[in-house]
């Protein structure tokens, strides 16, 4: 009540920053608190020397020691090279096709108007909802038939089955903010619907394209399931599953490695999303609210 | 190439229109044909495949028979820990939905008011959701260790707890009670990210009016924030209800069913008679035991999303 009142009255400045300090800083502090702690002790843990690891006599927050022992290891006597080469080429590529299928799939139906557009659009949403968990046994039989057991080609093809419904969503919404007069004056000026398409479309839609690309490109990079299943070979894994498989003996966890390949592991979709912070929060409105 | 002009002027229009249409709709489907092959081929015939073989006793080398319901049977019937992994599913959802949805609003609120270094904040927050959940999960892992627990560490140093504090993954509670901190560690993110994005798109003059009514700051929040972040709450209530639910990443890496299998969720559960325990058949049943239940979930949230405003 007393601070009510007072506010009323116009508080002092010295109030007022406190008070910001109570509803604002201390709780933003606590959140970023809690979500770096993870990383932080990955950082920490990678840099001590095995002894060091297992002594809590002395503050485990900090490395009095530090050595490259761990990182030696990962990276000179683990396939994780490889496991970054793969799974590089899985999400460019998945990605690739992804934004392919979805950004003629958007136009389509965001633009073109026929007969059962609207219910087309209405399941590619359902499938977005269809998770792995529920195809991840009879797609064992359907890669096996193929023949693409530890063959990078089995996530190629399996990964467009979320990203695809996702990314064509999103399209959707962009395109539809696209005013139609600019595509069609462009068609009044003698061009067909596929070169307005090409060129006036989706120039306009790159940023959504953009977004879409950046969403595609972290969930295949961070997909685990079907790589788990799909890739038994130590040097067909990709990076979520050499980590947790291949740095663990029976009972024996290397956190040292672990936690160093975890950290390699996520820099690169970490960096893209420092670059694109703003983007992205722009990407998610036009997703999440027209979706 | 008939231009709108003549569309519209014409009198022959109608042809000219029917015309223009037939090519419109062929076209429309053109471009529909490659997402609609992937999609066929890598999701609706698995999905109706994988239905069929809940119904078989298939195993990875041999196609099985049809046995009708027998695998519902046997998990309803003799198999604990699929109950126990029914139950955990709908707890480890239930719980931390609660808590990301909550804690998600705090941290959209928060990120919505000025302050300094706003980019390197709002990235930082963002992290849990971005980089590999697999990761994130063994760091978590590390720090739940049974003998040389960080968390176990910091709470005794700060005297939250006493010496030597839980054992994490040694009772289904705590360890339950860990999985769940973990997913609403990786999941906040994104319902901050996006109630942010909602938020943004309020216009503020709504505020100021209702400041000049005198609505309190709790009243400014039911009465506007709330119904404006409506279409965004439920998409993002629909999607990681929907993710969270069939959620096999947290559960496999943090317990994988420790102790003595007591907090599997379905997904860990069909793949450990799936893969390790070669019965194909019998983890095909237990995934499609999630089919319904997500059904129910997205036919809702679907009849809420199409309601008008």
């Amino acid at each position: 009540m007393a601070v009510v009142a007072r506010r009323r009255n116009g508080a002092p400045l010295m109030d007022r920053a406190l008070g910001r300090w109570i509803r604002i800083y201390i709780p933003l502090l606590i959140f970023l608190l809690v979500t770096l702690f993870p990383f932080y002790w990955m950082i920490v843990t990678s840099f001590k020397s095995p002894s060091e690891l297992f002594d809590f006599n002395q503050s485990p927050l900090f490395v009095r020691q530090p050595t490259l022992y761990h990182w030696q290891q990962l990276l000179l006597h683990t396939n994780f090279g490889r496991w970054t080469l793969n799974t590089t080429i899985v999400a460019i590529v998945s990605t690739a096709v992804s934004l392919f299928c979805s950004v003629l799939a958007g136009y389509s139906l965001a633009r073109l108007r026929y007969r059962g557009s609207n219910a087309i659009g209405w399941s590619i949403f359902i499938t977005y909802l269809v998770p792995p968990t529920l195809l991840f046994l009879p797609l064992t039989f359907v890669i096996r038939e193929l023949h693409l057991f530890n063959n990078l080609l089995a996530l190629i093809l399996t990964y467009p089955t979320f990203l695809i419904p996702f990314c064509t969503w999103l399209l959707i919404g962009y395109f539809k903010s696209i005013p139609r007069e600019l595509e069609e004056s462009a068609m009044v000026d003698g061009a067909t619907r596929i070169q307005a398409m090409i060129r006036v479309v989706i120039p306009l839609a790159l940023p959504g394209i953009l977004s879409a690309g950046m969403f595609a490109f972290t969930l295949s990079w961070n997909e685990f399931l079907y790589s788990l299943i799909f890739m038994n070979d130590s040097v067909a894994k990709t990076i979520p599953v050499g980590v947790p498989t291949e740095l663990v003996h029976g009972d024996d966890f290397f956190w040292g490695q672990l936690m160093a390949g975890a950290l390699l592991g996520s820099l690169p979709v970490a960096l893209l999303y420092s670059f694109f912070v703003d983007h992205f929060v722009s990407g998610m409105t036009a997703g999440a609210v027209k979706g | 190439m008939g231009t709108i002009a003549d569309r519209v002027a014409t009198p022959g229009a109608g042809r000219i229109r029917s015309r223009l249409a037939a090519r419109e709709a062929r076209l429309g489907y053109l471009l529909l044909l490659p997402t609609v092959a992937v999609l066929v081929v890598f999701l609706a015939w698995p999905f109706l495949f994988g239905l069929w073989l809940s119904l078989t006793s298939a195993e990875l080398q041999d196609p099985g028979r049809f046995i009708g319901l027998a695998n519902y049977k046997f998990e309803f019937t003799v198999d604990r820990p699929f109950l126990q992994a029914f139950t955990n599913t709908f707890l480890y959802t239930g719980v931390t939905t609660v808590f990301k949805l909550g804690l998600g609003m705090v941290m959209a609120l928060l990120l919505n008011q000025v302050f300094p270094l706003q980019r390197f904040v709002r990235a930082a927050l963002l992290l849990p959701w971005i980089i590999p959940t697999v990761l994130s999960t063994l760091a978590w892992k590390w720090m739940f260790d049974p003998t040389f627990s960080v968390v176990n560490w910091l709470g005794v140093h700060l005297h939250l707890i006493t010496y030597p504090g839980p054992n994490w993954f040694g009772n289904t509670g705590s360890a339950l009670v860990a999985l769940m901190i973990v997913n609403v560690w990786r999941g906040m993110p994104f319902y901050g990210i996006s109630f942010l994005a909602g938020l943004q798109t309020i216009p503020t003059d709504l505020y100021e009016a209702a400041r000049v009514d005198g609505a309190s700051r709790w009243q400014q929040f039911i009465y506007i924030t709330v119904p404006k972040l409506r279409p965004v709450l439920l998409v993002v209530l629909l999607l990681s209800t929907i993710l969270t639910f069939a959620d096999f990443q947290v559960p496999f890496i943090l317990t994988n069913g420790a102790p003595f299998n007591s907090t599997h969720v379905l997904a860990t559960w069909a793949y450990q008679w799936g893969v390790p325990g070669g019965a194909i058949g019998l983890g095909a049943a237990v995934s499609v035991v999630l089919f319904p239940l997500l059904a129910v979930l997205v036919a809702g949230t679907l009849l809420l999303l199409r309601r008008p405003e």
